[in-house]
């Protein structure tokens, strides 16, 4: 817990730099219309790694009674990432091939490897879903989804 | 009477049958996203917020809203029956929730939440009704610099709020508040923070940012708590529903009380959990059986529930009267009305009368279709709980993907409604607080342009801000909140060295 949160400080603290940086370069004077573009984010970086410094201080002198602990509990790394790593490729999926047929996908997967359902059920979720969905937002309210692949060669 | 009026014609709007449909259409989803992990207020209204668009805004707000009262209602459900908080305010509603839920109260648990929630919820209402002509009249006259001073009285009032450090606090807003800079500079049309690539020039939209770090980011918490839901079954009879609602006339004291702290906490950002524990510590200092409480006494339910249903309401006062959100939930709203083009802040109640009044009205409407729905359906809402989390996790996802698909039509947002989530779960893990920054998102363009505006007005002169007495007691009063968190346990410290 404490190595993460060193850490993510740090990794703050090179935010706020390159806002910084990023900000110099707009001018944080004072131009034609009052305070330049870069004003407002400069001194927000600045505060913001002025804070980090702090927070590492803090971390690297106090040790609560949390800081032993590690950021994931054990054993819960597994779950995270099997949660995590469907998502991401359903996410990929959908900008090739669209959402619906992503999602149906996704869950189907899920269901089955996770759940261990039979696979009666997991057909009928993983289609039925998507295909509620998209009567109720592309259909009903005229959200339409992505289409990925389909969307450019059938015209959906 | 003026707001008599004007109320009576609001409830023209709220009670016309296509406006009624739209509040119990949200009563439902609400409690149903209120009742699932991972998802609740904030998240519940973002995702919607695009089906909104089609609506006319006065229906579009009622939709939302209503949601944000089934989000409460369903945040009680899953505290009594499963012990399992859906909302940080619904945390003390465990402490007698479940355990009266064990013992086979569950029903009477319910009752109790959900009554309680109605008359803490009506008082703020009519509050709501009263004070916010007044409020928005008053700050009619409020500057760029007033309203700079609103803004940070808002983002201070979180720091030294709730067990999260007053640095990480301060870092959280701060953050926020940067990534409402990237994109577009609103005063010079310049592109900032870009860092040359095209994915930035957008910005962050914050309703993905809400989609992000509470809804997956919950997930992911949810998932390594390795959380399995074995609640009590509720026996929720008719009978048992009338005898519990006599039995809660003897604690109007208790009731009273815990409206005007809501009420009053409500008001300021973030207010609504401290109320739902402070309104459970007063409760039991002045019952006559504080033993009872944490072993499963009606009175520590109703307290908590009464409080943070009534602070939920009144963080809307805010918000309508002066365009700045009590809650990250009155937030996405906010986003919502710019989005459908309406400017928030005092010229609403001026510009917009309807949509204020129908808003105002349908607070009224929405919580007694509530009320009913919830006493109606409760075991219908437990079910969803039963539902295996193989099936509930990839639905929540997906369901959170498309609600971060089409606030803008694009895919990268979803990549973005990833990485937040990420965020969000060592956000969580490391102690930084998600609300001060999902808020410091929405009004950093407010702020900004207050700010830059203020100083064109001075020409460079930060002394504008203590020009006007109002500007200078908000300036004055969100340092005082942004110091004393972190000067107090100094002064301690001096203090006890000195008397040793």
């Amino acid at each position: 817990m404490r190595k993460a949160d060193i850490g993510f400080a740090l990794m703050l603290f090179v935010l706020a730099v390159l806002v910084a940086e990023e900000s110099l370069q707009l001018n944080i004077g004072w131009g034609l219309n009052g305070p330049q573009g870069g004003f407002f984010p400069f001194w927000l970086a600045v505060g913001l790694a002025i804070c980090c410094l702090v927070i590492l201080v803090q971390a690297l002198r106090r040790t609560s009674p949390t800081s032993r602990q590690p950021l994931v509990r054990p054993g819960g790394w597994a779950p995270i990432l099997k949660v995590a790593g469907p998502a991401t490729a359903m996410v990929a999926l959908t900008e090739m091939i669209g959402l619906y047929p992503a999602a149906a996908l996704y869950i189907g997967f899920y269901m089955r490897w996770i759940g261990k359902f039979r696979w009666l059920l997991v057909l009928a979720v993983s289609i039925g879903v998507p295909l509620i969905s998209y009567i109720v937002f592309d259909k009903w309210f005229l959200v339409p989804m992505p289409k990925g692949w389909w969307g450019e060669h059938l015209r959906l | 009477m003026d707001a008599f009026t004007n109320l009576l014609m609001g409830f023209q709007i709220a009670l016309s049958p296509y406006n009624v449909m739209i509040a119990t259409l949200g009563i439902v989803l609400g409690t149903v996203i209120g009742v699932l992990p991972g998802l609740g207020g904030a998240n519940g209204v973002a995702i919607l917020l695009p089906v909104t668009f089609v609506m006319p805004p006065t229906s579009a707000i009622i939709l939302l809203s209503s949601i944000y009262w089934g989000a409460l209602f369903g945040g009680a459900i899953t505290s009594i029956l499963f012990n399992i908080p859906g909302e940080p305010w619904s945390v003390a509603t465990t402490f007698d929730g479940h355990p009266m839920a064990k013992q086979g109260l569950g029903g009477q648990a319910l009752t109790a939440a959900f009554t309680s929630s109605f008359i803490g919820a009506a008082f703020a209402i009519i509050l709501v009704t009263f004070f916010a002509p007044l409020i928005a009249e008053f700050s009619l006259r409020f500057g760029p610099p007033e309203f700079l001073g609103i803004q940070m009285v808002t983002f201070s009032a979180f720091v030294g709020l709730g067990g999260s450090s007053p640095v990480k606090t301060i870092a959280a807003t701060l953050l926020g508040l940067i990534l409402a800079t990237v994109g577009m500079d609103i005063v010079s049309g310049q592109l900032r923070l870009t860092f040359g690539t095209v994915e930035l020039m957008r910005g962050f939209n914050f309703v993905v940012a809400v989609i992000g770090l509470f809804g997956i980011g919950e997930i992911l918490l949810t998932i390594e708590e390795g959380l399995e839901f074995r609640g009590a079954k509720p026996q929720v009879r008719w009978r048992l529903i009338v005898e519990t609602l006599q039995e809660l006339p003897q604690y109007w004291k208790t009731f009273v009380r815990s409206a005007l702290i809501g009420s009053w906490m409500g008001i300021k950002p973030g207010g609504a959990t401290p109320a739902s524990f402070m309104s459970y510590g007063i409760a039991k200092k002045f019952s006559k059986t504080p033993e009872k409480f944490g072993t499963g006494t009606l009175e520590g339910v109703l307290a908590p529930e009464t409080a943070a249903h009534a602070a939920g309401v009144s963080a809307l006062l805010p918000m309508i009267t002066l365009g700045i959100p009590g809650s990250p939930t009155a937030a996405v709203m906010l986003g919502g009305l710019l989005i459908w083009g309406l400017q928030p802040g005092p010229m609403l109640f001026q510009e917009q009368p309807e949509f204020v009044w129908g808003l105002i009205a349908s607070m009224y409407t929405g919580n007694v279709i509530g009320v009913l729905i919830v006493l109606l359906f409760v075991p219908a809402f437990a079910a969803i709980l039963r539902l295996p989390f193989a099936i509930l996790i990839p639905l929540i996802i997906y369901v959170c993907a498309i609600g971060a698909y089409a606030v803008n039509n694009s895919t990268t947002d979803i990549w973005y409604m990833l990485i937040f989530g990420v965020a969000g779960y060592l956000f969580k893990k490391l102690d930084y607080p998600i609300a001060p920054m999902v808020l410091a998102l929405v009004l950093g363009d407010m702020a900004e342009s207050a700010l830059r505006q203020s100083l064109i007005m001075s020409q460079g002169s930060p002394m504008i801000f203590f020009s006007s007495p109002i500007a200078a007691v908000l300036v004055i009063l969100s340092i005082w909140l942004l110091v004393s968190p972190i000067v107090h346990p100094l002064l301690r410290k001096v203090w006890d060295r000195h008397n040793r």
